[in-house]
């Protein structure tokens, strides 16, 4: 005698949903997976809550300094504080531009060095290479994804600073804005070539193959159909390249030549500097055991500032990379 | 028959063949071509610059001493300041990061591409995942001061001396950091996976899990594990997220051994903070040592990718063929 799935009795439709024990296993490990994707959103929250919590703790410490903080500031401590002309949290001069500014000129550097070599490995990789050519190109391209920051800055100040910067700049200062800039470049290189790549792979073969039959040439299809036909994606891996730039730390620690936690606002890349990033890692490594609880806030205040950049400039390029999806 | 109108007029079909049959060379396409290779050739030699440069300033320690420096703590000579330390923490982050991140990044990826429903809370945490991956590695650090610093300092107290900034505060940062990269490329893996293998495992009775266990994740693990393999790669070579976690730099009190529990819960140092460290200090004497740490790390660090990159290609070229 058979069962059917047709027949229909309560007793057979027990059997296949399986015994208790298979039952609640499946619930568990349901429970289990999904707890585990909810981590993401409690370390989101962890880090809008850290930043923001300590970040106004320092605003409010600003407008109302500690007894202790007062007494060591040549003058009154106030929000004015946050916009003078240099950055030199032991002083008391929160001067935020100074770090901003020095974080777009190293963004601007690094972009030149990275916007080019990035785009021009990524047209080359996606419209001339052949399987032979990717196999051998690809690897290198991803051995210098796996440099850790850290050896890069190494490089920036003891190879590029000398070699490159001085050389053609005699005046420049020994460790640079310009140095770090170019460091942060390259370490930029990979990341651009490989989201331009991708945005450039998503264009359809149909409209390669419709310019080449109207007699463009090689070089005509690329430039004038496909990158044309993938500029949201470039847009995107340049967005998302200038926001690595900008978070990008230990070169711009190492290399830019910050002494202690403290900068003059400059305009000169060919001068030392600091930048958001570099500030909080002096901050943090600072080894001055007595520092102020407001001094040391300023950290948490320039992290909040940096993720809401480079959040916003993330948000934008994943709006570019919706609008890729959408066309094709 | 229909008398066949020349498509082109007789002006134009003349360049044309006048453009053909010159047989040039078309050197606008040479030259774009070529700039374009320069631009790989660049990233070639950058690269090839980077690692003769840091090889041969590293020669004399790694010919004359590699036992001792690898075996000596940090000193305050350069002659005999050793990455003992620095091994001792990248290691124990490593375990961090596997023990942590590698169940809970996979665990999280199943729960997006297998059990999620496509709803807002869904997309959510998609957006979330994808929004962490681009959060600078230095804001991590913020939310290892403030968090796992403040509760492992409850944890640990006074005892240790170390404040809350311990190894386990180094590892458990890192191990966040991680996460979105791990969810994201084992996603992507488990996407790659054919429905065609589910739907013969259901239709044998297969629960849910049974399914995941036995079908796709096997079928995931060269992607996953590719993956995993390169944010753990990337771990281990930050060093801004510790800095801010408060890993010692310069010298580090009294040792302990390599695998020793009780270090978890003690002031700690890894490989990229000794190289920023060393790389700090002023004058040329230090250079080699912090080129031979430096080619320490690069080691340790480029033979997880090189790993990682073998076995995608080796998988890739297996299904496709």
């Amino acid at each position: 005698m058979t069962t059917t799935l047709g027949g229909g009795s309560l007793e057979s439709a027990g059997v296949l949903a399986g015994s208790r024990r298979r039952q609640v296993r499946e619930q568990l490990v349901r429970y289990l997976v999904a707890a585990a994707a909810l981590t993401s959103v409690l370390i989101t929250g962890g880090i809008v809550g850290s930043l923001l919590y300590r970040a106004v703790e320092f605003l409010i410490n600003l407008a109302n300094p500690p007894a202790v903080d007062l007494e060591a500031a040549r003058e009154g401590i106030g929000f004015a504080n946050l916009w003078s002309d240099q950055w030199a949290p032991r002083f008391y001069q929160f001067d935020i531009k100074t770090l901003l500014v020095g974080s777009v000129i190293v963004t601007i550097v690094a972009m030149v060095v990275a916007g080019p070599v990035g785009l021009g490995a990524a047209v080359y990789l996606s419209e001339y290479a052949n399987d032979r050519v990717r196999k051998v190109v690809k690897p290198v391209l991803e051995v210098l994804a796996g440099i850790p920051s850290v050896v890069l800055g190494f490089f920036a100040l003891r190879w590029i600073a000398p070699n490159i910067v001085q050389r053609v700049f005699v005046e420049a200062d020994a460790q640079s804005l310009l140095a770090a800039g170019l460091g942060v470049g390259l370490l930029t290189i990979p990341l651009m070539a490989s989201i331009s790549e991708d945005a450039m792979r998503s264009v359809p073969r149909s409209l390669r193959e419709a310019s080449a039959g109207l007699g463009a040439r090689h070089k005509t299809t690329t430039l004038s159909v496909v990158l044309p036909a993938a500029v949201s994606g470039l847009v995107a891996a340049f967005i998302v390249a200038v926001s690595r730039a900008i978070g990008e730390t230990m070169v711009v620690f190492l290399a830019a030549g910050a002494s202690g936690n403290s900068a003059q606002f400059t305009l000169s890349p060919l001068e030392r500097g600091s930048t958001m990033t570099a500030a909080m890692a002096s901050q943090a490594s600072g080894t001055d055991g007595t520092i102020s609880e407001l001094s040391f806030g300023s950290l948490f205040f320039v992290g909040f500032v940096l993720f809401v950049i480079t959040f916003t400039l993330n948000l934008i390029a994943a709006g570019f990379v919706r609008r890729v999806r959408q066309v094709y | 028959m229909a008398v066949m109108q020349p498509i082109l007029d007789k002006k134009t079909s003349d360049r044309v063949r006048d453009q053909v049959e010159r047989g040039g060379v078309d050197w606008a396409s040479a030259v774009f071509k070529w700039s374009l290779i320069s631009t790989l050739l660049f990233a070639l030699l950058v690269l090839g610059v980077l690692l003769h440069d840091v090889i041969t300033k590293s020669w004399p320690v790694l010919t004359d001493h590699l036992g001792t420096f690898l075996a000596n703590p940090t000193r305050t000579s350069a002659d005999e300041t050793g990455v003992f330390q620095g091994l001792r923490g990248t290691f124990w982050i490593g375990v961090f990061v596997i023990v942590f991140t590698f169940p809970t990044g996979i665990a999280a990826a199943v729960y997006l591409e297998e059990y999620a429903p496509d709803n807002r809370l869904t997309r959510f945490i998609n957006v979330n995942i994808r929004n962490l991956a681009g959060v600078p590695s230095v804001v991590y650090g913020i939310l290892g001061l403030t968090i796992f610093v403040g509760l492992l300092n409850g944890v640990y107290g006074d005892v240790a001396f170390s404040r809350g900034n311990t190894t386990a505060a180094g590892g458990l940062t890192l191990a966040v950091l991680a996460l979105p990269v791990v969810i994201i490329t084992s996603a992507e893996a488990i996407r790659a996976v054919p429905s065609s293998l589910r739907e013969a495992a259901y239709g044998v009775g297969a629960t849910k899990w049974e399914v995941i266990k036995s079908h796709i994740l096997p079928y995931a693990a060269p992607g996953i594990l590719t993956g995993t393999l390169l944010s753990l790669a990337r771990a281990l070579g930050e060093a801004a997220p510790l800095i801010l976690v408060g890993a010692v730099q310069g010298k580090l009190g009294p040792r302990t051994g390599f695998f020793e529990l009780q270090q978890l819960g003690e002031k700690f140092t890894a490989m990229p903070i000794v190289i920023t460290d060393l790389a700090k200090q002023p004058g040329d004497d230090w250079i080699p040592v912090t080129s031979a740490a430096i080619v320490i790390l690069l080691l340790v660090v480029l033979s997880f990718n090189a790993v990682a990159v073998y076995l995608r290609n080796r998988f890739e070229a297996k299904r496709e063929g």
